[in-house]
């Protein structure tokens, strides 16, 4: 048996277990990383075929980026968190699930009988961009010399993302003050634990050097309540334009 | 599996391009005094004055404008240059955009630094996010790479949806900054799917690879740059609010912390209309205008009229100057339209000169909204001509100028942009920019006649105008009447500020 059917097959395996891994199994970080193990036989297979920035690309944006945020999102919801599978979220979902899988399986099943023998199973032809030098390189030397200054500065942009993500996770000090322009209710409303509405109220004086911080009235700091803000009020999406 | 070892193995040179420091020194101040504030916040805790960022910031923007000059210079005697492998540009359009959105910066901080006293807020992080925010701009405007453009817009809007979720106490600013984050995202996939398009057909996304290969270049199959222009159009027009895709912009723009809606209104729209420029104008201009210049000219109506018909059924000051600022790209885009030197020059005239109304209306505005940020009611400006006789004298200004009464900045920026207009060929476009700009001057009208002749219920409030907040409005109300009155230099310089690409060697 040739090296590469060897590989094909156990990368194969590898897939095809990862795949019923992630639609058997119970715990949902045991499913995710089923789907790790499904994405790196994949990557084998892409190494299988030559394409090797394919195949590191595959291990650092699917495996490496993308299955770690599935598991952030569990472990954030909670592992053992029941989720009752009687019912639907979306209605129909089941079915249309079944339908498209069988769908995808006769199409595929299809145009491999009907190809025939040009499914040979051997490697790609695609020759590299630059003959003599490999795809990997050219990609390297490009992103270093044409498009220097877009990488480094990407490395901005991922610092006002952090800075970002650490200012708005930042605990909230004090109750929301302007809740008056919402009389619908807002997304506050739906937590479980009000916000707590003692906590200090901004004052609405004019000299407010001078006010204390804690003898605020209670109604949210709004002196004149009755249909102020009548055309501030968000409405729903539509309505406004 | 060899050829994976080849790859480990290989070592060779790569001719790394040279860095011309000196050409990117705006952006690199802008850039090392937002991520220095931090640094230096974070060390010495607590034992900095309160009006340290302030002034930190205001000495950035400063050092950057001040780093512009020497630039403009070497623009102007020696030609516009490519600089770092062709990824961005040294011409006289770009450095008049740096510098506008420093002169915003400026304004900006001043009016935070007042907000966040009187909102008991504060830290660093806000002043961070704007220097970044601005240098994010800046690479946008000397973008000469479609990838540098995308990646600038994306680092100028990441740290504003921040800034506009920043007061976090009021659930309004959290609804802002979440609706500008989809939206915005929404927006940027749409801006890359178009670049992507444009690359596939032209096999570059660099502007001067571009502009040269369609000069050159013949397609017989151009279904694919149309569908990237048209793209490409909607992501700028989004960031830019051009009507169908300003939705977001009244509901942000009166949610968000005032003195960050005056920072999106003057930084965000100039450096987004740079990059439109340069991409639609300079880079397709001259072989593809036809193409895109129906889109962009049924774009303008739209934008023109529904900015202005939906300001005048508002009742919240700051939602009203959202749609006229909707009208103002209106105009800004006519600019564009013309796709001529004259535009290119009106374009820029405008953009300074909104910056100065834009940012010093907002900032009464902050004063007017008193403690909570939540007093925009066209009542709460009632009798204000008597409390407060100066702010209501510098919001008439203000919104004078907006309206485009002469001896005002906002005359001769409309003038500039209708003129370049009817020198290409759309008169009737110009007129009816004229006719909306007369429908918001109505709604200007409504806010002067209800701070001088409505009469209050009860005593009239006192806002209180902190000593920032006043220079910041004392400095927009002399570049409105300066621009207006001595519009030489601004419009010799936006003359001489000519977007150009220079051929990348290779």
């Amino acid at each position: 048996m040739r090296v590469e059917m060897f590989t094909f097959l156990m990368a194969g395996a590898i897939c095809l277990f990862g795949a019923l891994g992630v639609v058997l199994l119970r715990n949902p970080v045991h499913n995710a990383l089923s789907l790790v193990a499904t994405l790196f036989g994949i990557a084998v297979l892409f190494l299988n075929q030559g394409a090797y920035f394919l195949a590191a690309i595959q291990v650092i944006v699917y495996a490496g980026a993308i299955v770690v945020l599935f598991l952030f999102v569990i472990m954030l919801l909670g592992v053992d968190r029941a989720e009752s599978l009687e019912r639907d979220p979306l209605v129909g979902q089941r079915v249309t699930a079944i339908v498209i899988g069988v769908a995808i399986l006769g199409l595929s099943l299809t145009v491999l009988l009907a190809a025939g023998e040009r499914a040979t199973g051997a490697g790609s032809g695609v020759a590299p961009l630059d003959p003599g030098v490999a795809d990997v390189n050219r990609l390297g030397r490009v992103l270093f010399t044409d498009y220097v200054f877009a990488f480094e500065i990407t490395a901005l942009l991922l610092t006002v993302a952090v800075i970002g993500a650490v200012v708005l996770s930042r605990k909230v000090g004090g109750a929301p003050i302007d809740l008056d322009e919402f009389p619908d209710g807002t997304a506050l409303d739906q937590l479980p634990v009000a916000p707590d509405a003692s906590a200090d109220v901004l004052d609405d004086e004019v000299d407010d050097d001078v006010a204390a911080a804690g003898d605020g009235t209670a109604d949210g700091g709004d002196d004149d309540p009755a249909g102020e803000d009548a055309d501030a009020v968000p409405e729903p999406e539509g309505s406004r334009s | 599996m060899t050829g994976f070892v080849a790859v480990l193995a290989a070592t060779e040179d790569i001719p790394t391009p040279d860095v011309d420091w000196s050409a990117i020194a705006p952006n690199l101040i802008l850039m090392l005094g937002g991520i220095l504030l931090l640094t230096v916040v974070s060390v010495v805790r607590g034992r900095l004055p309160g009006w340290f960022h302030a002034v930190w910031t205001i000495s950035v923007a400063t050092a950057a404008i001040v780093a512009v000059v020497p630039l403009w210079q070497r623009v102007q005697d020696s030609g516009p240059e490519s600089v770092l492998a062709g990824a961005l540009v040294l011409d006289g359009f770009s450095l008049v955009v740096t510098a506008t959105i420093c002169v915003s910066v400026i304004l900006a901080a001043l009016l935070l630094e007042a907000y966040l006293r009187r909102e008991r807020l504060g830290g660093p992080e806000w002043y961070v996010l704007m220097l970044l925010s601005a240098s994010g701009g800046v690479t946008m405007a000397t973008a000469n790479d479609l990838v540098v453009v995308f990646i600038g817009l994306e680092i100028l809007s990441v740290a504003v949806y921040v800034l506009a979720a920043m007061h976090r106490r009021r659930v309004s600013s959290q609804e802002a900054g979440l609706k500008y984050f989809v939206l915005g995202a929404f927006s940027s996939a749409f801006l890359l799917y178009g670049i992507a398009l444009t690359y596939g057909a032209t096999g570059s996304t660099n502007l001067s690879r571009i502009q040269a290969f369609l000069a050159d270049t013949v397609i017989t199959q151009n279904a694919l740059l149309l569908g990237g222009l048209a793209f490409m159009l909607v992501g700028f027009g989004f960031k830019v609010a051009v009507v169908p895709f300003h939705n977001w912009k009244p509901d942000v723009y009166q949610g968000s912390p005032t003195p960050v809606t005056a920072f999106m209104a003057t930084a965000v729209t100039a450096a987004a209309f740079a990059a439109l420029l340069r991409v639609y104008v300079t880079t397709f201009g001259p072989t593809y205008r036809t193409e895109w210049q129906p889109l962009v000219a049924a774009l303008t109506v739209l934008t023109l009229v529904v900015g202005a018909f939906l300001a005048i059924s508002q009742t919240n000051v700051k939602r009203m100057l959202a749609y006229s600022s909707i009208n103002h790209a209106g105009f800004v885009l006519l600019g564009v339209l013309a796709a001529s030197a004259a535009g290119d020059a009106a374009t820029l005239f405008y953009l300074v000169a909104y910056t100065f109304m834009a940012a010093g209306s907002f900032a009464v505005v902050a004063v007017v909204g008193r403690r909570g940020d939540g007093h925009h009611d066209l009542s709460d400006y009632q009798g204000l001509s008597r409390s407060r006789p100066g702010l209501a004298l510098v919001f008439t200004i203000l919104l004078l100028s907006q309206a485009g009464v002469p001896l005002t900045a906002g005359f001769l920026a409309k003038f500039y942009v209708l003129a370049a207009a009817v020198e290409s060929g759309y008169t009737w476009l110009a007129v009816l920019a004229m006719l909306t700009a007369v429908v918001s001057a109505f709604m200007y009208l409504r806010i002067v006649v209800t701070m001088y002749f409505a009469e209050p219920e009860g005593e009239p409030r006192r806002p209180r105008i902190p000593a920032a907040a006043g220079l910041a409005m004392g400095l927009c109300v002399v570049g409105v009447l300066v621009i207006g009155i001595v519009p030489g230099p601004l419009s010799d310089v936006a003359n001489d500020a000519v977007s150009q690409l220079v051929a990348v060697g290779r």
